[in-house]
């Protein structure tokens, strides 16, 4: 594994698996973008999809919900990480994909 | 800020270094050092960690190269922050031979090299459309892009849809120019340890 994705393995585990004000099922919901109650569902969607359509009111509307700050913090990033790692892995399936079509190739020349 | 603790939340000793990048730089200290300042241990010390080694760690595209990259995906995902902060840095990296700002604004007549032209339009996609297929790649590779050039450039994909996100829900403040070109120049210095 390069060092980037044994990095990027570490900081999945580090914001989902250790200590956080926020619940570890929050994060993993935030991370996944599934199963959150509104109003955050909806700016976690909104991180995700098209982060530039954030407003206040979708904050303060978090805050209000009962969320600390720290607990916001918390389920912003894990949701800006979870929709990172997906397309990531999305291409590097596309990549692995497209190497084993030229092994192919190379391997079974017409 | 949206978040207050993400602006005066952070460590006496932070205030402090913050206190002394102002008195160096004589500019404001940017809304993503605060972030990254804020709480290390959950996001800014594992995140530095990542971005580093996609930017700054070993590569075949130059540092100009990739933080060309970052500010197509920060454009691509309308991210005005990121977008003046890496095409600040990408200016400075490629030096005055290149229009960092027009080739952004128009990928077809700006004088860049094939493979990285075709490199950008993938992550364009992967990163308006959320989706990529083996199709997507092999365009990349036929134009000369070796595929660890599309593994490493996947890898600066990462982390600015990350950043980007977070600038945009954070609400990062976008200061004038003399604020993003002394980011520049210590991203170009020291990285983003």
């Amino acid at each position: 594994m390069s060092d980037v994705r044994q990095g990027q393995t570490m900081l999945v585990r580090r914001i989902l698996e250790g200590d956080g004000k926020a619940s570890p099922s929050e994060r993993r919901a935030a991370f996944n973008n599934s199963g959150l109650a509104e109003p955050v569902g909806t700016l976690v969607d909104r991180v995700a999809k098209h982060a530039y359509k954030v407003t206040d009111e979708d904050i303060a509307a978090a805050r209000e919900s009962g969320l600390s700050e720290d607990q916001i913090f918390e389920i912003v990033v894990c949701a800006a990480i979870g929709q990172a790692a997906r397309l990531y892995d999305t291409a590097f399936a596309a990549l692995e994909a497209a190497r084993g079509r030229s092994e192919h190739a190379a391997t079974n020349p017409q | 800020m949206r978040l207050r603790i993400l602006n005066s939340g952070h460590t006496f000793g932070t205030k402090l270094l913050f206190a002394l990048i102002r008195a160096v730089s004589r500019q404001p200290v940017l809304d993503v050092i605060k972030l990254v300042k804020y709480r290390a241990d959950f996001y800014g010390a594992p995140m530095s960690r990542v971005t580093q080694e996609a930017m700054r760690g070993p590569s075949t595209w130059s540092v100009a190269d990739r933080e060309l990259m970052a500010a197509f995906v920060a454009k691509t995902n309308q991210c005005e922050f990121c977008i003046k902060a890496h095409s600040a840095v990408a200016q400075r990296a490629y030096g005055s031979g290149k229009n960092v700002s027009a080739f952004l604004s128009d990928l077809e007549t700006g004088a860049v090299a094939e493979p990285l032209r075709a490199t950008l339009l993938m992550l364009g996609k992967l990163t308006r459309e959320h989706t990529l297929d083996v199709e997507d790649i092999q365009p990349v590779l036929a134009a000369g892009a070796s595929p660890q050039q599309v593994e490493d450039a996947l890898a600066v994909c990462f982390s600015f849809n990350v950043v980007g996100r977070l600038a945009d829900a954070f609400g990062f403040f976008v200061p004038g120019r003399e604020a993003f070109d002394a980011g520049a120049k210590y991203l170009l210095a020291r990285g983003y340890r």
